[in-house]
């Protein structure tokens, strides 16, 4: 969108150097997404410097906290990556929530089946598991886009909803336990469970204090290369590219559209799946209900905050996790303000960094112009 | 009789879900035929639902609790407009931002004020929108058939309902024999031509977009203080976006989407009748797959099993002015 408009449009409103694009203007975008969360904040009657310091504090204050942070951040690094994914082909998969929900299903049956096994060959089985499983429930929607045009922003919504009920049927009516209330199944075993980030550093003798944080934290960030390595570095990566910024011409240049389409929901799905290989295998160590937390809405407002970039979205998720985390300590700390305070923040953002995302850019190209400078030319 | 007392109380129910999509999907019609997408249906009937709850129970008074709705959606239309008419933002992105903010910040502000756990108090019966008993209802009661057909699906709604059945008509005459109209559907087939006749593209599509926010904070308030008595979070439950879907299945033409809002709504009488009812050679089907039924379907119209829909052109694409 923004970066198809460079030409000649930006030669009239001005050059912008390379760094306003990708550090400038989206610290200027969340700037003011918590300018408008602060008066929200006001409006409930609360001081918004001191719940920003709460905020803060509660994220990053004591090593605990950081590794909570961290943990949250995971989650938002799988979903904030498969909106990447998706939106560089143009496409808009709102169905994390639901892909996540049914990676959870596959990692939990994998270990539920290997009663006994190591971490190792569980952890590897429920990777491609729960890539599987997110990848099939992206598969459909992405198969009526490609083949009969179908809406994938609806179609995408409407699978978040079947997924939420089909998961309280398999583990009201089918997965949970006879004689037990909650609707969950029975806890893996012991041997099954991922190392958690504790454990994983105890054995290079540095000690952290417990958190939920696991080693598929690191997956996180392996997959952060593998799609930078994809998108950028692969022919079929050149295809969802080229579909996303011109259908028609990729058509002449002889890729298929409806391939590329395929493809890029299907990695999508199986990098919001990953949501329960951390979740169920990492954390809870049993398939529930709501474990998704909605990861998959986040990951939205991550990936247009880290411009559908790897990096920017480690980042991203990173301020996210944060977001989470504080956030939690924020309800804590104050009566008047409940968690969903976070989900104010986000919406915030995506309005902010996603469609207001050129609001600043005039009024910083006169600010670069006034300086008499010669802006470089862009690096592209 | 007993099947059809059934058939009458799931027809009355159908008029009674039908209404909040009716109004979302004309809302959107009046959008898309500009040339806005707007996803944001459903963040802006929530917002309604939760302005017209917590000003109803303020004030006591649904009249109150309808404006404030009227002016949250608005209010929040006017955000996406900006974002997209004025700043050429993406479309998409906008309308989920607003779901999101939404979805968010009702509870957040309902948790605030109300300290109900993010709810708004429930009710009295005097502020929200009550029954209304048409004239001959009591008189035709004992005739038989028509008593019931009148007395049970015709009459007893409230005034939200009648004037939803209205507005299906009124849009249709607006969009098809006014001048309004015309430009309306002119501005979302070709922008650059109404331009060139001397026609603000933007204004108009900002009109459009007050059009949308009054008809989604009405379906809001119908939500909160019509159907319901109070604001719940996620009362919504999808319904804008399967009102996005019944109009994509109308193609964008205001009585088949009625037609299609009906069909989504018949489908979720049915479903909550189904619960827990055995079925002759199937048993009875776990609640959660009859749940699913609103929901599949729309996956299964939106799959162009029903002829292919063209959107308006230029719906979706922001309009530049050449310099």
């Amino acid at each position: 969108m923004a970066a198809s408009g460079a030409g000649t449009g930006a030669a009239r409103s001005g050059r912008l150097p390379a760094w306003t694009d990708y550090a400038l203007l989206p610290v200027l975008n969340l700037f003011a997404a918590l300018v408008v969360s602060g008066i929200v904040i006001l409006l409930i009657g609360e001081n918004p410097l001191s719940a920003m310091a709460v905020l803060v504090e509660g994220a990053f204050g004591y090593p605990e906290a950081i590794g909570f942070t961290l943990y949250y951040a995971t989650n938002f690094i799988f979903t904030g990556l498969a909106v990447a994914v998706a939106f560089h082909c143009g496409l808009f998969n709102i169905g994390g929530e639901g892909q996540a929900m049914l990676g959870g299903l596959g990692v939990a049956l994998v270990a539920l089946a290997l009663d006994g096994w190591p971490w190792p060959a569980a952890a590897l089985l429920g990777i491609l598991a729960s890539a599987l499983f997110g990848a099939a429930w992206a598969f459909v929607p992405a198969v009526l886009q490609a083949k009969r045009g179908s809406h994938i922003v609806i179609t995408t919504i409407m699978f978040n909803f079947i997924a939420a009920s089909l998961m309280t049927w398999l583990l009201v009516d089918v997965m949970r336990p006879a004689g037990q209330q909650s609707p969950e199944t029975r806890g893996f075993p012991e041997s099954t469970w991922l190392p958690s980030m504790q454990e994983a550093l105890a054995t290079v003798g540095i000690p952290i204090p417990a958190s939920p944080l696991n080693v598929s934290f690191l997956w996180a960030l392996a997959c952060g290369v593998l799609v930078y390595l994809f998108i950028w570095r692969t022919r079929w990566g050149y295809a969802i590219r080229t579909v996303g910024q011109n259908e028609r011409a990729a058509v002449y240049a002889g890729i298929s559209p409806a391939r590329a389409i395929i493809l890029a929901m299907a990695i999508s799905g199986a990098l919001a799946g990953f949501v329960g290989f951390n979740e169920v295998l990492g954390v809870h160590h049993r398939l529930m209900l709501g474990f998704t937390n909605e990861a998959g809405f986040v990951g939205i407002a991550v990936a247009l905050m880290g411009r559908n970039h790897p990096f920017g979205i480690v980042l991203a998720a990173i301020l996210f996790g944060a977001l989470y985390q504080g956030g939690s300590e924020l309800s804590f700390e104050f009566p008047s303000i409940n968690r969903e305070m976070v989900v104010v923040i986000q919406g915030l953002v995506i309005l902010f960094a996603g469609a207001l995302g050129n609001l600043f850019r005039p009024a910083v190209a006169t600010l670069f112009r006034r300086a008499g400078r010669p802006a470089p030319a862009p690096a592209e | 009789m007993e099947g059809f007392d059934i058939l009458i109380s799931v027809l009355a129910s159908t008029l009674r879900v039908a209404t909040p999509l009716v109004l979302a999907a004309l809302a959107g019609l009046f959008a898309e035929r500009s040339g806005v997408v707007d996803i944001g249906l459903e963040g802006k009937m929530l917002a309604g639902a939760f302005a017209a709850a917590a000003a109803a129970s303020v004030t006591g008074s649904p009249v109150i609790g309808l404006t404030a709705a009227v002016g949250a959606a608005v209010a929040l239309a006017m955000v996406h407009a900006y974002a997209c008419v004025t700043h050429a933002g993406n479309q998409v992105v906008s309308g989920m931002a607003i779901n999101i903010l939404v979805a968010g910040l009702a509870p957040t502000l309902a948790f605030a004020w109300f300290s109900q756990g993010g709810q708004t108090p429930l009710l009295e019966q005097g502020s929200r929108f009550g029954p209304i008993a048409l004239p001959f209802a009591r008189s035709l009661d004992g005739v038989p058939v028509l008593g019931p057909l009148y007395g049970g699906i015709v009459s007893g709604h409230n005034v939200i309902v009648y004037a939803t059945a209205l507005l299906v008509p009124l849009s249709a005459w607006v969009l098809y024999r006014t001048r309004f109209g015309l430009r309306l559907r002119a501005v979302g087939e070709s922008p650059a031509a109404v331009d060139t006749a001397g026609i603000d593209v933007a204004a108009m599509r900002y009109r459009a977009m007050v059009i949308c926010g009054v008809l989604t904070g009405v379906a809001g308030a119908y939500l909160s203080t019509a159907q319901g008595g109070g604001f719940v979070r996620n009362m919504t439950a999808g319904s804008g976006y399967l009102a996005l879907a019944a109009l994509i299945f109308g193609k964008w033409r205001p009585v088949p989407t009625l037609f299609a809002c009906l069909l989504f709504a018949f489908t979720d009488a049915i479903q909550v009748r189904l619960q827990g009812v055995a079925l002759p050679g199937l048993g009875t089907i776990p609640v959660q797959f009859i749940q699913m039924l609103p929901y599949a379907l729309t996956v299964f119209l939106l799959a162009g099993f029903v002829g292919r829909a063209i959107p308006p052109k230029a719906s979706g694409i922001p309009y530049v002015k050449e310099r």
